[in-house]
């Protein structure tokens, strides 16, 4: 459990107020120039020993990705991309921060792009979050009026931040379809390599990071590596803000320890499953692009990235997805994938195709109007998709099938069984959609 | 030289390419759909995938370069796998992805039978679909009167957009909606409206986008398919003409990488119906002041009738745009032999004249040394009307150096799909290009290579020699002629593809000859009896007062109303020609199809009148013709080369006085699909005119 002076996120419930003076006494921009002055190298070396891994659901050592950025400029300018665009079902953290807590992501955003030389950031805000922006972009301003950032700031690097709103779409949340929507193109992934930190916004080198990795650093420098590193477990340290929605009595986003195990999680902050923990039939533990687990993995089990892998499953965004038992599992994956059908942005083959037949079988197989042959024929269309695509959207479609499928076969069956033993009515034949 | 180990053979490979066509030069096919070497990388198709050592998933060999490899950590070269489980199962999957949404209307879709999507599904593809749901259905768009959309059937890998984009350089198309919602369409559809949209449905890998007039036609397996030129502008763009009997039913681009890449224009494409009507079919007599038809001994009995005791002097012959380099070189000898000088090639009255030397009339940087070119200088020419294709290959050029090349243009504004700055209207600018007063010069600072351009409607004019010679002195003056280099940036332009080889030939007047200009004076004043049209349609004819006007040519056009013999030729489908372009390259088309009725190959003709005329030519096969062609003139036995021309002449020109008026320059080109006989009998050249003239909007109800 996690003791409150551990806390990053102390306002995360906007208890308090979000301006600039409530947010340095809760400590924000303290000691931010001395920071600085440590050097670009120093702060990359402070948190790649903090162990800080990416927040936003693949978790990549922070530090090493921002190693990638050129040392030397070639004439070209370092560029740091914060992606706002939290649109993963399940999943509501980075949007308390901007709300209630935006001066750390600010603060933090001057840290990272002093770490990768860059003058200039972005950050891009998912387009249905109004208010956030608003607030958010308030909050700059007033960084900027007390001289934290813009021109000749106070702590000693010039330093320009831009809120973009974008338009309400999930692909955009994807490092690159991000970038060419940032530069005002169709937001579509491009193709890798090259990778951003060598050609990324306007071909310049360019670092991604989500918002709660930002947003974590500035206390990573102040208190140190070691502290962020004494919690949680090896390779999967610090704190993490998990998102508990579904069918909990009190839905909540708490931060947590790395690696607190999920019952402490759904019975301790979130008031247990809706009917006991008995009632409890499955979790997605990380989002919606992850494979569900079910009630019987749930019982001590550490929420890091290492111990969800094992389960072939994932951390993700930590957007935990709590399904009692009146929940008709094949449906709710259905709708999942009628998401995924939605949001692909249509590039490429598999996924464009894929999503769309992975949806309309799913649909008659919550019906019941399947054979059980489709089954496998859904697998293996869903291993199809997964890794041949351009980015990991149709890894994210493919993964709550299989997970489906891996767990709930005997369901799927029952169901296609009971549909098969019902009085005969004329099947009517349905007209193209 | 990075290595690479494909399918376990290890292979050296240039810098810079990417794993496709690293396995394509191993002799390993890879399947591919949204891939073309002469497009931008999408990406997007997966169906290249292939297996590489050390990278978890598969890879789009399409998009990764060969440099982005490293080797393995023991110095074993990047190994790829292109023949594995793994990459078979994604082609299959892929494959039948794509077809889920696919219609499989083969048998009613006119890309069958040359269908990508076909042809790798049945090399690479699983035997049966397991997709039992609707299929989606898309409707259909419209492109204008030349493409035929059957969208359902589009599997999105976005080359038509792409080649609009870039090569076209017209944002004409675009994709709509996301995922599978995804549509290919125009704004608001309206049609294409750049003259090289036909190239769309060429690069379509499924039919998706096919040729409407072409529509229902013909299977691929049914035509004749014969190499050919063509002769729509003087670039002699490399074609295939595909005919099924005596019909040509469409015309498709080869590969010619120094002339026409693999694009051709619409008028090239789509001229072929005009191969159909209007056709001079059997020889006409003026009777009465009316034609009728008439048997060849009739014809050539009236011909020499009128030609008997004729003072040379009185006679004169015009060859027009569309003529092969056989006939005027057959024509030639016969003036010679009636004792007439009063010959020209030059029926637009440009002033060009073979005796400044070769290099004044030649595009002598030739087509592929635009690549190379570090700045353009346009004068009184729209290439995007004279030369579509070549107008791409400029684009191609500018959009490589991100649109940091200088291009200066001097003559009509206009679109040219690229950005240029504007010079002047006029010989006046040109003029200070010349003297080197003209602030470009400084913009054309460290050029090595600049191109100066100079189209027909710079020199079509009276003060048209003066302009040459100017232009002459322009090009010196930026520096276009790089002995060091071996460049020789001095360019004309032609419009009709029969033009370089009438002057190579010496189709112009002789010593005391007449011009077209003099020729038409003198057969308004009586001086003219006997004028011969060897295809001339664009010359005044309300100016042939009463001269006796021999026509001989392919379609009933202005010459053929004025004639009061006609001499039905072949079109260029229809004979084994040579064409000279713009480059000075030697060119045949052949004979996919016979000429129609009674009429004959052109030099045919004319060798059987100079016997009627008891003059015989010294030839009686084409092999013979050629011969005697050759040996005066041997540039032409060079099939498909160039004879460079000696750039000497151009300083010699730019040495001589130039006087000029003030005229500013026009268009060479008024319509462009309407700018010979063949493209002025073809409907589908007229619907596309009306279309570009705002005619072709729907009624609305309100107008009547």
């Amino acid at each position: 459990m996690l003791q409150d002076k551990d806390r990053i996120f102390k306002n995360l419930y906007g208890l308090h107020s979000w301006r600039l003076k409530a947010a340095r006494a809760r400590g924000a921009w303290d000691g931010t120039k001395e920071m600085i002055e440590r050097g670009h190298e120093a702060i990359i070396e402070e948190v790649k020993a903090s162990g800080l891994r990416g927040r936003g659901g693949a978790g990549f050592p922070t530090g090493l990705k921002w190693s990638f950025m050129p040392k030397q400029s070639d004439g070209r300018p370092n560029y740091l991309v914060i992606n706002a665009d939290e649109s993963e079902p399940g999943t509501c953290k980075d949007r308390d921060i901007m709300r209630h807590d935006p001066q750390l992501l600010i603060e933090g955003a001057l840290l990272a792009g002093f770490a990768m030389r860059a003058h200039t950031a972005y950050i891009y805000i998912r387009g249905e979050f109004i208010a956030e922006r608003e607030i958010l972009q308030a909050a700059i301003d007033e960084a900027y009026d007390a001289k934290l950032i813009g021109q000749n700031n106070v702590n000693g690097w010039d330093f320009e931040l831009y809120l973009h709103h974008g338009a309400g779409a999930y692909i955009c949340g994807e490092e690159t379809a991000l970038l060419e929507s940032l530069e005002g193109k169709k937001g579509m992934p491009r193709l890798k390599p090259p990778f951003p930190a060598n050609v990324g916004l306007y071909g310049a080198p360019t670092t991604v990071n989500n918002v709660e990795t930002i947003a974590v650093v500035p206390d990573i420098l102040r208190r140190g590596a070691t502290w962020f590193a004494s919690l949680g477990r090896p390779n999967n340290t610090g704190t993490k803000i998990f998102c508990i929605s579904g069918h909990v009595n009190r839905p909540c986003n708490v931060e947590e320890e790395m690696g607190v195990e999920l019952r402490v999680l759904i019975d301790h902050y979130a008031g247990g499953v809706r009917g006991g923990w008995d009632n409890l039939l499955a979790v997605i533990p990380g989002g919606s692009s992850v494979p569900c687990i079910t009630a019987s993995e749930c019982e001590e089990l550490p929420m890091d990235f290492d111990s969800l892998k094992a389960l072939k499953t994932g951390l993700g965004t930590a957007g935990v997805i709590v399904m009692d038992k009146s929940t008709d599992i094949i449906r709710a994956i259905s709708r999942l994938s009628y998401f995924y059908k939605h949001e692909s942005c249509g590039q490429c083959t598999p996924c464009r195709e894929g999503t769309g037949w992975m949806w309309r079988v799913l649909e008659r197989m919550a019906r019941g109007q399947a054979e059980k042959a489709e089954i496998d024929m859904l697998l293996s269309v869903s291993y199809q998709v997964e890794g041949h695509t351009i980015c990991a959207l149709g890894d994210a479609a493919a993964w709550p099938v299989q997970g489906l499928i891996r767990h709930f076969r005997h369901v799927i069956e029952e169901r296609i069984d009971a549909q098969a033993a019902r009085p005969i009515a004329p099947s009517v034949p349905v007209a193209a959609e | 030289m990075p290595k690479l180990i494909i399918d376990g053979k290890e292979h050296d490979m240039p810098d810079g390419i990417t794993l496709i066509q690293a396995c394509e030069l191993a002799g390993i096919e890879i399947p591919r759909f949204c891939y073309h070497e002469r497009l931008s990388i999408a990406g997007n198709c997966r169906m290249c995938l292939v297996e590489v050592a050390g990278m978890p998933k598969p890879v789009a060999s399409c998009a990764m370069g060969v440099n982005d490899l490293l080797p393995a950590r023991d110095g074993t070269p990047p190994t790829i796998v292109t023949d594995s489980e793994t990459v078979k199962k994604a082609r299959e999957g892929v494959l039948e992805f794509l077809l889920i949404n696919h219609p499989l209307d083969c048998p009613i879709c006119d890309q069958g039978g040359e269908c990508d999507l076909q042809d790798q599904t049945m090399a690479y593809g699983f035997d049966a679909g397991r997709f039992q749901d609707n299929k989606r259905a898309v409707e259909e768009k419209y492109l204008g009167p030349l493409i035929d959309t059957f969208m359902t059937r589009c599997i999105h890998c976005t080359r038509c957009i792409r080649f609009m984009t870039e090569v076209a350089g017209v944002e004409e198309l675009g994709a709509i909606g996301r995922g599978e919602d995804m549509e290919i369409t125009t704004y608001l559809e309206h049609g294409m409206f750049s003259n090289l949209s036909g190239n769309v449905v060429d690069l379509c890998p499924v039919g998706a986008l096919t040729s409407k007039p072409y529509a229902f036609v013909a299977r691929p397996w049914e035509l004749t398919k014969t190499p050919s030129i063509d002769v729509m502008d003087a670039l002699g763009s490399a074609i295939r003409v595909d005919a099924r009997g005596k019909e040509v039913l469409r015309i498709l681009p080869r590969i010619n990488d120094a002339v026409n890449e693999e694009w051709i224009s619409d008028k090239t494409r789509h001229v072929w119906d005009g191969l159909r009507t209007q056709r001079l079919d059997r020889p006409y007599v003026r009777r009465n002041g009316k034609l009728v038809p008439a048997s060849w001994d009739e014809a050539f009995a009236a011909v020499a009738t009128r030609l008997a005791g004729l003072d040379g002097a009185r006679f004169a012959a015009i060859a027009g745009a569309l003529a092969a380099a056989e006939e005027m070189f057959a024509l030639k000898l016969l003036a010679e032999q009636l004792g007439s000088a009063n010959i020209d090639c030059r029926q637009d009255g440009a002033k060009l004249d073979p005796a400044l030397g070769r290099a004044t009339y030649l595009f002598n940087s030739t087509i592929e040394g635009i690549d190379q070119a570090d700045a353009f200088l346009l004068v009184g020419t729209n290439p995007r009307h004279e030369a579509p294709v070549l107008n791409a290959r400029i684009l191609k050029r500018t959009r490589h150096a991100q649109g940091k090349l200088p291009v200066g243009l001097i003559g009509a504004e206009a679109d040219l799909t690229y950005a240029y700055d504007y010079l002047g209207a006029g010989t006046e600018t040109l003029a200070k290009i010349a003297d080197g007063s003209h602030p470009f010069i400084e913009q054309l600072g460290g050029s090595e290579r600049p191109m100066l351009i100079l189209g027909q409607a710079a020199l079509a004019r009276p003060d048209g020699a003066g302009v040459l010679a100017l232009a002459a002195k322009a090009a010196m003056q930026i520096g276009a002629l790089n002995a060091s280099l071996g460049w020789n940036g001095f360019n004309v332009l032609h419009t009709a593809a029969a033009r370089v080889a009438g002057l190579d030939l010496g189709f112009v007047p002789g010593q005391g000859g007449r011009d077209v200009e003099t020729i038409l004076d003198g057969a308004s004043a009586g001086e003219i009896e006997i004028v011969y049209l060897l295809g001339a349609d664009e010359i005044g004819m309300d100016r042939l007062g009463d001269a006796f006007v021999i026509y001989q040519g392919s379609h009933g056009d202005e010459g053929a109303h004025r004639a009061d013999v006609i001499l039905p030729g072949g079109a260029y489908t229809e004979k084994s020609g040579t064409y000279l372009n713009t480059e000075g390259r030697a060119q045949l088309t052949a004979r996919a199809v016979f000429p129609p009725g009674e009429a004959r190959e052109d030099w045919k003709i004319v060798r059987a009148l100079s016997g009627v005329l008891g003059k015989p030519l010294p030839f009686d096969s084409l092999q013979a013709l050629r011969a005697e062609m050759y040996a005066r003139h041997p540039q032409f036995a060079l099939i498909d080369q160039i004879e460079p021309a000696d750039s000497a002449a151009i300083e010699h020109l730019a040495k001589t006085p130039a006087k000029v008026g003030k005229e500013r320059f026009g268009h060479a080109i008024k319509d462009f699909y309407l700018s010979n006989p063949i493209a002025r009998a073809s409907s589908i050249m007229a619907n596309l005119s009306a279309m570009h003239a705002g005619l072709d909007r729907k009624a609305t109800g309100t107008d009547g």
